[in-house]
Formats: structure tokens, sequence, C-alpha cells
């Protein structure tokens, strides 16, 4: 294939590496203990059968051999660092390393979570620093840290949901979920025990008031709407919205996984919504690590506080405590606090930002996006054509008359030097076309003008050679993988002597 | 601010191509009600090294330089150097979940090699590619053995941690999922007569935690039995993933769920930490969370893809096997990492370090005080009884810079004055030594 195109890459040679099974051999070492300062311990005779004899194909290698694989194994990965990350709904954005560094001290990172509190009262002030400033940014009234991650949050705000209307003595049967939504969203509801029931989006993708106001009744719960929603769109009728809710005694959820588009421009708790999770591994700029850990705080109004998971930060004077009499709660849901270290890499990422950091965030997240939109609107077709917040949704509507498809065209892109953007998502988009885009705050111009270019010579191939595009990516390591094969003969562990 | 990369002529630029004379303009379909027209009430914007100085006065509020005699879920093992260098590299951290195989063959093959590594320790046929933690874990082995069973009740043994058990009442709550608990016996461990009596014809599984909350390993072999009779399913529970490098593994069990964080990860004030579930080939189209495969490409060259995903969420939606999406990725590699360090030799002898230390522990422990559970075997927890309220033993030990050990009684009110410590590797002879004549004074 020809790269003449392709400006922001050139090929590069990558190493090979087995797994680390076909490195290990007998006597190999990767570690040296010290000495035992106490008498050994006869294991046969203190474990009796409970004895283990042997750790079977664990491997045995060396330090540098260690370090040699992962780090091999680290070139074979895109990432951030390396360039745009243009994962639509996954504010793939920037990971401040001094975020990084502030989690290491050993005061937070070697704190038991049972210190005893007079032992452990800065990394209380860290959470309720945090929060603090949580609430304020969403406009809420208070919050719980603990859900690990966006699902997790879902679950407990949906939860928190059900304890409200079980503490009024009514239960309701049903959660409203628009047909744009994030799979979680009725995977949640299931779990909590709601029925899910499918809301259609209105021809602009946004809620259809008209059919929310025949399918909300008293047997409706909550609606669980991302705003802006999953098109990059803020629903502009979310007054209405609201007060459609509230008026039959429903709550407004909200999925927080957009709110790098409202951050110091508007707050949920301003426009209706009772509760909400945050995603802090995307606005909150903690790294995705390949796929966690992330952190799902979840920002409630006044009537959901006694239901709050335990323990809730509070005041005691002049030290702050866990309270765990909260007679009302819905319950844990995670051991000990939540991910601790993401809310110290949060706290700092909003110190580093502060007021007007975060708002000029939120604005060059939004111009980003729409500067993107308008590059590429002339050569992709744009389902949806309300006002783009921080992310665009394209179609591949036109490609696909060459019989180009998002996912092909997210494949060719990898040879342009950049990751792809979120294919086929959200259902919404005719075709299973979506090509939903997310440039971020993290984005200079240039790095977005270089994807514009990128996609628009895409988009050029498809009409002149599409076969170069489903063919793609032909720059990697390797070619596109036998998914089929995989899921039906799935081998899913290395055996000795595979 | 210091991490946005576009210049004011940038932003000028980008505004005239999108024919806006303000950024509020792109703002503007917000409702003018709802739109914030003051600076959020946050602080104002840090330099690096006032952020370096505020996390300093914090961090310095906490344990630094204690020796740590807690474990109850949260093990204080060294972690090499190695760890952190491997998994700063910003193409691991800085990564997403590996969607895009091509580009995340990095990503997907460490998981692999951590699917490998937690089957091998676990004695299970399948892992998956990580939960968020250990209590969670539970949760979903419950919610996995429901459907495997078409059962719907639950029995837990009353030596698992706590707060495991919380999270499970939990998930439980809302979906008509019964939860019964089998007390302990005098050993500390399950009472085998009320765990069968417990089990009904609608018991799903049996929970277990081995080693268990007080740090005594279980007969797995025997629970395993009585579950099985009963066409139940047994899910242990590993909160210490080190006990593997000397104990027998549950190869008795149908669903394994071990909390990871042993493995090199900080203990971090309790998280992110890394939860695993792996259980028997015949079951691994019941099991939440991603699955790494291993597959070739058109070249026929050996590459890794997430696999078995019409299980999860983003293509069930409502009927997934569970709602996670965002798992522990990097605590995974973490842990994958310090499993290589160690490996087949060094988990072993790491393993008897911590019996060594524990086993001397009891003995000076047990010459003023009393060790409960005598008469099962113990990996690095122990029980100790003492006259007095332990919140005093523990507050003379902070003096010689230790932190002692849990006291039980918010969990176990009938175990009156006692308290749960833990020796791990990192926990010298004299700090056992002081430990023990601060339980005697």
């Amino acid at each position: 294939m020809s790269d003449q195109n392709i400006k922001k890459v050139r090929r590069h040679v990558s190493q090979n590496e087995g797994l680390i099974f076909e490195r290990s051999s007998k006597g190999k070492r990767g570690y040296k203990l010290p000495p035992l300062d106490v008498p050994t311990a006869d294991a046969g005779q203190l474990l009796g059968s409970a004895l283990r004899d042997d750790l079977g194909a664990m491997p045995e290698v060396s330090e540098f051999e260690i370090i040699r694989h992962f780090t091999r194994l680290s070139t074979w990965n895109y990432a951030i660092d390396l360039g745009m990350y243009p994962l639509g709904s996954c504010t793939m954005k920037y990971n401040a390393r001094v975020n990084e560094a502030v989690v290491r001290m050993d005061g937070l990172a070697n704190a038991h979570p049972y210190l005893p509190e007079k032992m452990a009262q800065g990394a209380l002030r860290v959470m309720h620093e945090l929060s603090q400033a949580l609430i304020e940014i969403c406009g809420m009234d208070a919050i719980t840290l603990q859900p690990a991650a966006g699902a997790h949050g879902e679950m407990t705000g949906i939860m928190l949901v059900r304890a409200y209307f079980e503490a009024q003595g009514k239960q309701r049967k049903k959660v409203l979920i628009p047909d744009s939504a994030h799979g979680t969203n009725p995977a949640t509801a299931a779990i909590c025990g709601y029925e899910v029931e499918n809301l259609r989006s209105n021809a602009q993708g946004m809620v259809d008031i008209g059919a929310l106001s025949a399918q909300m009744n008293e047997d409706v719960a909550a609606l669980m709407l991302t705003n802006p929603n999953t098109l990059g769109i803020f629903e502009e009728e979310i007054h209405k919205i609201a007060e459609l809710m509230h008026d039959k005694g429903g709550l407004l959820y909200m999925d927080g996984a957009n709110m790098n588009a409202l951050v110091g421009k508007a707050r949920p708790g301003d426009f209706g919504v009772d509760v909400m999770h945050l995603n802090l591994h995307k606005t909150f700029s903690t790294p995705h690590g390949g796929g966690g850990p992330g952190s799902g705080p979840v920002a409630i109004k006044k009537h959901l506080e006694p239901f709050l998971p335990t323990p809730v930060i509070v005041q005691k004077g002049d030290r702050l405590a866990f309270d765990y009499d909260r007679p009302q709660s819905i319950g844990r849901v995670k051991a000990f606090y939540g991910n601790f270290g993401m809310h110290v890499r949060a706290l700092a990422y909003i110190l580093a930002n502060g007021p007007d950091g975060l708002r000029q965030t939120t604005e060059d997240a939004v111009l980003n996006a729409n500067y993107l939109r308008k590059k590429l609107e002339d050569v992709y077709d744009l389902p949806f054509k309300a006002p783009s917040m921080h992310e665009v949704v394209l179609s591949h509507r036109l490609q696909a008359q060459h019989g180009v498809k998002t996912g092909d065209i997210a494949k060719r892109l990898i040879d342009y030097g950049f990751h792809p953007y979120t294919t086929a998502f959200p259902l919404v988009v005719p075709d299973h076309g979506a090509i939903m885009i997310e440039p971020t705050e993290s984005e200079p111009k240039e790095e977005l003008d270089l994807f514009i270019d990128a996609m628009r010579n895409i988009a050029a191939e498809a009409a002149s050679d599409p076969a170069i595009i489903l063919n793609a990516p032909h720059t990697t390591r390797v070619e596109r993988m036998d998914e089929v094969t995989a899921n039906r003969k799935p081998v899913l562990r290395w055996k000795p002597g595979s | 601010m210091r991490y946005l990369p576009n210049s004011e002529s940038d932003r000028r630029a980008m505004l005239d191509a999108v024919g806006a004379r303000h950024i509020d303009e792109l703002f503007s379909h917000i409702p003018e009600e709802y739109r914030l027209k003051r600076e959020l009430k946050v602080p104002r914007q840090m330099g690096e090294a006032e952020i370096m100085e505020y996390f300093k006065g914090l961090a310095g509020e906490m344990s630094a330089g204690y020796g740590i005699m807690l474990g109850a879920g949260s093990y204080s093992h060294y972690r090499p150097v190695i760890i952190d260098s491997l998994i700063s590299r910003g193409e691991f951290f800085t990564a997403y979940t590996p969607y895009q195989a091509e580009i995340s063959q990095g990503t997907l093959q460490a998981i692999f090699e951590f699917q490998t590594m937690i089957c091998e320790l676990t004695g299970m046929e399948v892992a998956n590619a990580s939960l968020y933690d250990g209590s969670t874990g539970i949760a979903e082995a419950v919610m996995m053995a429901i459907r495997i069973t078409g059962r719907s009740s639950t029995v837990i043994a009353r030596s698992v941690h706590p707060e495991y058990r919380e999270v499970l009442r939990t998930y439980a709550q809302h979906q008509g999922m019964p939860i019964a608990e089998a007390n302990f016996g005098a050993n500390g461990r399950v009472d085998l007569k009320a765990l069968d009596a417990a089990i009904t014809d609608q018991t799903a599984c049996v929970v277990i935690q081995s080693p268990n909350f007080f740090g005594t390993i279980e007969d797995v072999a025997a629970i395993a039995d009585i579950a099985h009779q009963k066409g139940a399913l047994l899910v242990v529970s590993i909160a210490e993933a080190l006990s593997l490098g000397i104990v027998k593994p549950p190869a008795e069990a149908d669903i394994v769920t071990m909390e990871a964080q042993s493995f090199g990860v900080p203990l971090g004030f309790g998280g992110p930490y890394v939860g695993v579930l792996a259980t028997r080939e015949k079951f691994v189209r019941q099991m939440p969370g991603r699955l790494v495969g291993q597959t070739t490409d058109k070249q026929g060259r050996r590459g890794f893809v997430l696999t078995l995903s019409t299980r999860e969420q983003h293509i069930r939606r409502e009927k997934a096997t569970s709602n996670i999406c965002t798992n522990q990725g990097l605590v995974a590699l973490m842990a994958t990492i310090y499993m290589c360090i160690y490996g087949r030799e060094g988990l072993k002898e790491l393993a008897q370090q911590n019996l060594a230390k524990t086993a001397y522990a009891v003995g000076e422990f047990s010459k003023s005080a009393k060790v409960l559970f005598d008469g099962a075997p113990r990996f690095n927890e122990f029980v100790v009884q003492t006259s007095g309220d332990p919140k005093q033993v523990n507050d003379r030990l902070l003096g010689e810079k230790i932190i002692g050990g849990l006291p039980l009684q918010k969990f176990y009110p009938e175990l009156g004055n006692a308290a749960l410590w833990c020796c791990t590797e990192l926990v010298t002879k004299a700090q056992i030594d002081a430990a023990a004549k601060a339980v005697r004074a």
C-alpha cells in the first residue's frame, strides 16, 4: 500500500516477544528475600494436609527479562501519550503526572484502610475535599465516593432510588432508558430489580417529550438520562423532562459519563437531576490503565441522603470521622471506601485546574469537537444536526455505498496513526453506522488537523480504493484477528507444552 | 492552564472556522437559566509545587514509617520497584480497554498471562481479566451460581470478611436472593453441621473464605462435599492471595473469587485493588467481566482479542451476565508483574516467611494473651483475646510506631476483647516482640 498521504506516522520495527511462560526456565530468579529474623517454621507441620507442594507452571524468570518482556509488550499498545485517542464517551484526556507523584507519597500509598481514624486524617481530608469540590461542580447536596467505576456508580444510584421509594412505602416497577443509552444502564436497572422500558429518541436525537409523557406514570421510578446524550447533544428540553418526572413523583437519574461537556458551564443539580454518577477516569483525568481502575462517585440531592452507602465521612469536632450508623443506608457496595487512589488523583486534577481551568477545559473540549464536526460534515454524513457539545457523532452512510463501514474506517485510521473513534454506538444511528468522535480538550489544533486530514483521505479512499480500507490496518504488528474462532473455540489460558 | 495545548490564536482560528464569535455561543443551546454564570467555588488554580506541598502535608498526617500489623483484607507486602517502573509506561497506563486488538496487543497479552497465572494458582480452568475487588467478586460469583443452578438462595459462612458479606447483601437485596449465614465453630472454621443444616434445595451456592477472616484455613474438600451433595455450588473467596504460595488451592470449588491486592498492589487506604473470578471451563459463558482469548490474524500469527463478549452489557443490555464494564486493568498488570517476579519458587518462599513470622508471633502472644482458634491451620493472621480493650493496646503501640491488630468488637461482639493481627514478611521480630509486650501490659 502507499503511505504517501499518511503524515502523522511512519513504519517502525517492533520487537517480537513470546509469552512470559516461554521464557521461564528452572532456577531463574527475579527476587531475593532478606533472611528471616525469626526461626523458620515447619510448613508441613503447621499446615498438614493443606500444604501445597508445587506452583505448577508459574514462571521462573530474571528481573531484566521481566523488564524487557513488559517493555516490549507496552510498545505494541496505542496510548493517549502517543496521540489522539478519540473514543467517544470515553474522554481520553491527558493523565497528569503530578497525580501519579502525589498518589505514591508514602503516607497515602501505604495507608491501611483500617488505620485508627486519628492516624488517617490525611486520607479522610482528601476524600472530604474531593467530595466538596464534586458536589459544587455538580450542583448537588451530598456524595458517596465508594463505587469503583461508572457502572458500579449507576448501580449505587439506582439502589438509592429504590431505597427512596421503599422508604415512602410504595415501590415502583420500572426504569425508563432512552434508546441512545450506554449498555450499562439497562444492565444496571436489571440488577436493581427494575423492569427496563425503552424510551425512543426523536428525529433530533433527543428525548421524545411526547413519548416520555405517555410512558411516565406512577409505575416509573426513574429515567436514566445521559446528558449531553451519547450523540453529544444537550437535552434542550431538560426542564420539561425533569418536570414530567417530578410531577409524577419519579426521579431523574443522570449518567455523568459526558460531564466533560458541562463542568464549570452548567450544573446537573440546577437542571433538576436528583441523582447522578461521575466517572473520575473520564472527566477528572484519572488514567484508564488499559481498562481500569475507574471510580464512579454518586452525587445526590438532599432527599436521597439518608440512603447513602456506609460509611459516610462526617466532621466530629476538629476531626473527620466515618459514620457507620445510618439505619436507612442501602449498605456497602464495596469493601473499604472506594478506589481511594483515584480520589487522590482527581483532587490533584481539580487543584491543578482551579475554577478557571475547569471552565476553560470544558470550553476547549467543546470547541475541539465542533471544529472536527465543521471540518468533516461535508464528507461524512451527520445523522443528527442538533448542536454538538464535547463529541460529534457522524455516520458511515456515504461510505457504505462503497461497502465501507464504520468499523473499516476505524481500522484504516490506525494506519494513519490514530486510535479509532467509538464504532457502531450509539445504536440510534441507523445501520449501526455511528462514528462517535470525542477529541477532548487535550488535543492541540495540529493534532486535530492531522485527524481531519486522515478522515478526509479515508473518505476519498472509500470511493477510489475501498479494498485498502477493507483490509486495513496494514501497518500493525498483527492484522485483523480471527474473532470467530476465538469465540467458537475459546483459548483463555496458556498451557504447558502448547 | 498548563494541561491545555491550544493557544489563544488557535482558539480564535477554530472559533472562526465554526463560525462562532465567542465560545459561549457553543453553549447557547443550554437553556439560559441553567447556564452557570459564575466561577465554580473550588480552590484556585495551584502550581505543581503547591500541589506537591499540599499532598505532602496530608500524607504527613498518616502512618508513614509505622509497622503495620493489620490485615483483614488488605495486606502490607513488599512491592518490588520494577512494578511501578513498568506500569508507569504511558503505553500501559494511558491506554483504554483493548477494543482495537491490532494496537492493543501489549495489554491483551498481559491479561492473557494474568488469566493463565490465576488459573495455575487457584487450580481453576478459566479466569477473567479482573473485577473491581474481592468484595464485589463474591457478589458476582453468587449471581453467576444463581444463573448456573437456577436456584435462588445463598449460604455464606460468617467467617467470610464482614464487609464482603455486607456487599453481597447490598447486591442481593433487590434480586430476590435470600442469604443465610453459617456460623463458625470453636476452631474458627465453618461449623459443618450448621452449614449442612442451612443448605436447602433452593441453595444455589455455599460461599466460604479460605484462609477465612480469622486467618484460619478452611477444610475446603469437606465443605465442597456437603455443598455438592445437595446440588449447590461452592464459591471460595480468597482475600490473602499470597496464601496460595503455600496453601493448597481450593480445587474442589466451582468458582474461586480472589482479592489479588497482595500481589504488588499498594494498601492505598483500601483501593484500587483487583478482584478475580476463576471457574471451570463448563461455566465460562456464565462468567461476568472481560475475557481475553488467543487467536490468529489473517497471516496466521498468534495474537489476542477480547472474546465471548455476547455475555456483556454492551451487547446484551438488560440480559447481560453483569453490568460491569470498566475493570481493574492496570492493577491486574501490577499483579501480573508481581507474579512474574516471585514466580514458582518465590511465592512459596515468601509465603513461608509469612508463615514463620506468624508462627513466631502466635508463640509470643500466647505467653500473655489468648490466641483463639487453635487446632486449625492458619496462614498470616490470628485472633488475640486480651483482658483489656484492644484499642488501648493499640494506643500503647502507637508510641512504638506500630499499628496494632483490628479490634473485632464491631464485627464479632461475641469474641469480646478480641483483635485480628497480621504478620507479613515486612513485620520485624522487634515489632512482634513489642506488640506481644503491649498485649501483656
